[in-house]
């Protein structure tokens, strides 16, 4: 290269080696996967902060995931409300058999309702005496104090809340009734509550995804202090903000990442710990539906996916303000 | 290649480093800042790296007015330069290769390029058999050539240097010293900031001595005016 080529202005533009085009854009995607495995073997050399790190985030993930499992199959069964609407009638005592049997078959006449199921007082008993634990306690008892009872369930096409009070209204007219109760008010408040829960979730969830992005924010803001010497290196030499930015990324990424499955894993193990006592209880009650299993592929992949992005988030808000107060002096 | 023109730097507490400055360094030329500890030859190789920036007064590099450089074009600008520090400023947990190949891996050359490109300037310094050791395990003299094979390694237009020799015995200072020569000879632009007059007066290039922030009236190209610099 002689002087005489120096003479243009732009000598430094003409000067310069610069790679293709082509060679650019490939090699950009080749840098990536490089500096994405990069960072995950810068995270490996310290493998034992890399685990706390991680496990502290996998703890805050795993709470509002946990919670929110046990709503979506409370509020499940909340679902199949109708399904289950049921009304019982309480004799009163001194009803005959005959007249029960009469009111059974008057009131499965009814259009409004699809079915009469009769409980023998005697078989009340017996059940109670074999399931409570009260067994002995009862047989002590010279009159059997439960009542006979007619379980009602409403046809299907009568089982809005409208046409459910208006038929509570008649069967309470019936002069046999001791008293009438809608077995649905304790799924109503179950749902209230339920509901309640969710606003619950939603904010425990809001507050512990920021305790995540505050962890992953303050590990990156640490390794951008442990490689301050590097990082001048690299403004030194040219590199773009978005190149010294890049390795940070990935970091919270495999962060996010670790903490996520951690946390699927921290769920699955509070599941398998709960699942036996659980499903007595559901037994307890009749119903089988409240079993929970292990996390769906939908709950876990949308707890790593979110736990991948908070973690991107979190490594790119403290990349953005640390590194602008790094330059070279 | 360099102009300054009426350029001063006032640091915060009034400190004046450089005043009213003016100089022109032509494409192709290589030159020697001297001066005093103090004197601000560092300060004025930090307005060409944009490292610092004038107070006033413009610094126009390749055409390029520095003052209208902003945060986002300024790494495109350091590329075109290679910078040899006096600390040598090398990434201490990455190998010889991978210190010298960075410049190349920013601007995004292939695999097989950069392994070419550090190769050729390894051997330039003679540092070829070091790649694979870690900078920490080098002699001064050593590390001062990675950074120095890391400063040429894109064949930059530009080449700065800020007391590459300080801490070298003569005989290395001396090799160095050459291949900065080397690289001159085949069109690189050079500007080194050093204290070692004795070797640079038997080189026939241009000196530059500062003293107190401004350039001391002399001419270029005949070393025999500076002798009053010790």
């Amino acid at each position: 290269m002689s002087r005489s080529r120096d003479n243009t202005v732009s000598s430094l533009q003409l000067r310069q080696l610069k790679p293709s085009f082509s060679s650019r854009f490939k090699e950009f995607f080749i840098r990536h996967l490089q500096v994405f495995f990069y960072s995950l073997g810068l995270l490996s050399r310290s493998p034992f902060a890399t685990l706390m790190t991680a496990s502290a985030l996998g703890i805050a993930l795993a709470l509002p995931a946990g919670l929110y499992l046990i709503l979506d199959h409370a509020g499940q069964l909340s679902g199949d409300m109708n399904s289950i609407n049921q009304i019982s009638l309480f004799m009163k005592k001194e009803t005959s058999a005959k007249d029960i049997n009469a009111l059974q078959k008057k009131l499965h006449a009814y259009p409004e309702i699809a079915q009469v199921k009769h409980i023998n007082r005697a078989a009340a008993l017996q059940e109670f005496q074999d399931n409570s634990g009260f067994g002995d306690a009862l047989k002590a008892l010279k009159n059997n104090p439960l009542p006979d009872l007619l379980i009602v369930y409403p046809s299907l096409t009568h089982s809005d809340p409208q046409q459910i009070n208006t038929l509570l209204i008649d069967l309470k007219k019936i002069k046999q009734v001791d008293l009438v109760q809608l077995d649905i008010q304790w799924l109503q408040r179950l749902y209230a509550i339920i509901n309640i829960g969710q606003r619950g979730v939603l904010i425990i969830g809001s507050l512990l995804a920021l305790a995540v992005l505050l962890i992953i924010g303050n590990t990156i803001r640490l390794a951008i202090e442990n490689r301050r010497s590097e990082i001048v290196v690299m403004k030194l030499i040219g590199g773009t903000d978005s190149f010294i930015r890049r390795p940070f990324l990935y970091t919270g990424f495999w962060y996010g990442l670790l903490g996520s499955l951690i946390a699927v894993l921290l769920v699955n193990i509070s599941l398998i710990i709960i699942n036996d006592p659980l499903a007595h209880l559901s037994s307890l009650y009749d119903n089988n539906l409240f079993s929970l299993g292990l996390v769906g592929i939908k709950i876990s992949s949308t707890l790593l996916l979110s736990g991948c992005l908070l973690g991107l988030f979190g490594a790119r808000i403290a990349v953005g303000k640390h590194l602008k107060e790094i330059e070279p002096k | 290649m360099i102009l300054f023109d009426q350029v001063s730097k006032r640091y915060q507490g009034g400190n004046e480093a450089l005043s009213n400055l003016n100089f022109h360094l032509h494409p192709g030329e290589m030159a020697f800042l001297t001066g005093h500890s103090g004197a601000g030859k560092s300060t004025l190789l930090k307005l060409i790296a944009l490292i610092e920036r004038a107070s006033t007064g413009n610094v126009i590099i390749g055409g390029k007015n520095l003052n209208k450089v902003g945060r986002h074009t300024l790494p495109y600008l350091r590329r075109n330069m290679g910078i040899i520090f006096q600390d040598y400023q090398l990434v201490y947990d990455r190998t010889v290769f991978d210190n010298v190949a960075l410049p190349l891996i920013i601007s995004g050359f292939s695999s097989r390029e950069v392994k070419k490109r550090v190769h050729a300037a390894l051997d330039k310094v003679g540092l070829l058999r070091f790649e694979k050791k870690y900078p920490i395990t080098l002699s001064g003299g050593e590390q001062q050539r990675v950074s120095i094979a890391r400063a040429v390694v894109n064949k930059p237009a530009l080449l700065l240097a800020d007391e590459a020799t300080g801490n070298l015995d003569p005989d290395l200072s001396r090799e160095i010293m050459n291949l900065f020569m080397a690289f001159n000879q085949v069109g690189v632009t050079v500007l080194i900031a050093t204290h070692d007059i004795p070797l640079i007066k038997q080189l026939d290039k241009r000196i530059m001595q500062l003293s107190h922030g401004q350039l001391n009236p002399g001419k270029t190209g005949n070393t025999d005016q500076f002798m009053l610099d010790s």
